[in-house]
């Protein structure tokens, strides 16, 4: 698009700028509409499987029901505890936004479709989603307030461990495509497994545990159930949101979304072959990436529903055990396997 | 140009928060402009060409250290005004110790950039642009300074046993989980069905 911008004769920086903008734009609208009815799919399935109907008033279906509550929360009076500390406390959601959206700068929709191709893309990814514990933490302190600080506590307990497996579970990934760009990554997969018919570094054996690890580690990273402490009703009111209202509350809400759908994005470009088809087979490559892509996607946020509609709440105790004594064991002996079986395969080859 | 404008912009933004991280009041707005003071440094990092080093840093700083930082900070009870009332008693040993640090930088920088052993229009070790900076680095930590770099990593493990041993206390009073027995626990251990008989209690 940078091409296009300076044949109209605008000078490069500028006409890269102007790209970059649209570039960003064209993520994050979408983003947004596909947060508004993701949080519409998630209540149907739990509905579904709770045997009620759901969202089913505002508009066909149900379906403007998102809308109808954004709308409401918008009309609302913000309220700012006269005790918090301001400009923190206006601050913690507005963080936990941009750093939700921040990540997607990175993930591949297609080959060739994304925003910055960068080497080290799965540390910006880790990186950016290490940030995210910060909105938290600050909505818990500046709320001032018993609850919203035990919350920030918890979160930050929790994501700090759960980050440490999540990355030996990237590294494995990263030892066997031998790179770290997440581009790179998917191409990778293509057609590697089961006699060269499978598309996924979930078909090897040896990173199918990594990928049911990480599946659930993301689920912690995101404080979903069964690992939502931090908002955990009966215990904590609301958690870190209990004096948040009006916009600064759904900036919490769409952030916290916008990281489950990322969650499902990197389950699918990391494991599962991103924007590949399933298998290697030439009719299915008829089909374009981003449709397989938001395929894979759309069967993760499934599972992340499922999960949630159907787990009871962990245990504080039960959290920091399994991601310190089970996950960090396990995926630390994956990472010795796998770059073992890399040594014994590759050595003296490039990789 | 873009590039010029980006490094005054993180440069400002790291001398203004390392300021603010010494003099802010409160310690929690204190560990909040270090992390800012963290981020821009990454910024720089990226426009040198280091981009390794800076997601590195935002991963392990910012990501995990300041935020057990904070972590500590938000749960301490300090008396903010005993807190400063040590600072006039300090500040001549403090400021002594600032000169000493501003006059080795001024004398190693600007002394080896005038005798010309440092040439800063220079880089050091001409590097292939289309070799990732992981790549480089992997190279050379583990062929040139392997010894160093594992030594390195032995020094990290001895302080995690050292931290370890040094906090470890075996309490007598405490009732940890048994784990493998909770999972263990099955409906028939727990529960047990008796026909009541009308008008007696029944025998737990």
């Amino acid at each position: 698009m940078t091409a296009w911008f300076e044949s109209l004769g605008m000078m490069h920086g500028w006409a890269w700028f102007l790209a970059t903008i649209i570039g960003i734009l064209v993520i994050a609208l979408p983003l947004m509409l596909a947060v508004a009815m993701i949080i519409y799919a998630d209540r149907k399935i739990w509905a579904a499987m709770a045997l009620r109907r759901g969202p089913n008033v505002v508009g066909p279906l149900g379906l403007l029901q998102s809308f109808a509550d954004g709308l409401k929360v918008f009309l609302q009076e913000t309220i700012i505890p006269s005790s918090s500390n301001k400009v923190l406390f206006l601050m913690a959601p507005i963080i936990t936004f941009t750093v939700a959206l921040i990540v997607w700068a990175v993930i591949p929709f297609q080959a060739g479709v994304l925003l910055a191709n960068i080497n080290v893309g799965l540390l910006y990814v880790l990186a950016a989603s290490s940030l995210g514990v910060y909105g938290i933490i600050l909505a818990g302190w500046a709320s001032n307030s018993k609850y919203p600080f035990y919350s920030a506590i918890r979160a930050a307990a929790q994501m700090v461990s759960y980050e440490v497996s999540i990355g030996f579970v990237l590294i494995s990934v990263v030892l066997w495509a031998g790179t770290f760009n997440l581009t790179g990554i998917v191409e990778a997969q293509r057609g590697v497994y089961g006699f060269g018919i499978f598309n996924g570094f979930g078909f090897n054996l040896l990173l199918f545990p990594m990928s049911v690890v990480f599946f659930i580690s993301s689920l912690a990273e995101t404080q979903r159930a069964p690992f939502d402490l931090t908002e955990a009703e009966s215990e904590l009111v609301a958690g870190y949101q209990t004096e948040y209202s009006s916009m600064s509350f759904a900036l919490f809400w769409l952030g916290e979304y916008a990281n489950v759908i990322l969650m499902c994005a990197l389950n699918a470009v990391l494991f599962w072959g991103g924007y590949l088809p399933p298998f290697d087979w030439a009719p299915l490559y008829a089909v374009p990436g981003i449709i397989w892509m938001l395929a894979k996607m759309s069967f993760f946020f499934f599972l992340f529903s499922w999960v949630k509609a159907t787990v009871p709440r962990y245990r504080y105790d039960q959290l920091m055990r399994l991601g310190w004594k089970i996950f960090l064991p396990l995926s630390l002996i994956f990472v010795v396997l796998v770059s073992g079986f890399l040594m014994f395969t590759r050595f003296g080859v490039p990789a | 140009m873009i590039q010029a404008i980006a490094f005054y912009l993180f440069a400002a933004v790291v001398l203004i928060s390392a300021a603010m991280t010494i003099s802010a009041r409160n310690p929690v707005h204190s560990v909040l402009w270090l992390i800012l003071a963290f981020f821009n440094a990454a910024g720089l990092m990226v426009l040198v060409g280091a981009e390794f080093i800076a997601m590195l840093l935002v991963i392990v700083y910012v990501g995990a250290v300041a935020v057990l930082f904070l972590f500590v900070v938000m749960m301490l009870d300090i008396d903010f005004a005993e807190l400063r009332a040590g600072f006039v008693k300090y500040f001549w040993i403090g400021f002594a110790l600032a000169l000493g640090l501003v006059a080795e930088i001024v004398f190693y920088a600007f002394g080896s950039v005038w005798t010309g052993s440092l040439q800063l229009a220079k880089p050091i070790a001409p590097v292939d642009p289309s070799v990732p900076n992981i790549q480089a680095i992997g190279e050379l930590l583990y062929t040139r300074y392997l010894f160093v770099f594992e030594g390195a990593g032995l020094v990290l493990l001895v302080a995690m046993i050292g931290a370890i041993v040094l906090t470890h206390r075996q309490r007598k009073d405490a009732r940890p989980q048994k784990i493998s027995r909770q999972i263990n626990r099955r409906a028939k251990d727990a529960i047990r069905n008796v026909d009541a008989p009308v008008g007696q209690g029944v025998e737990l």
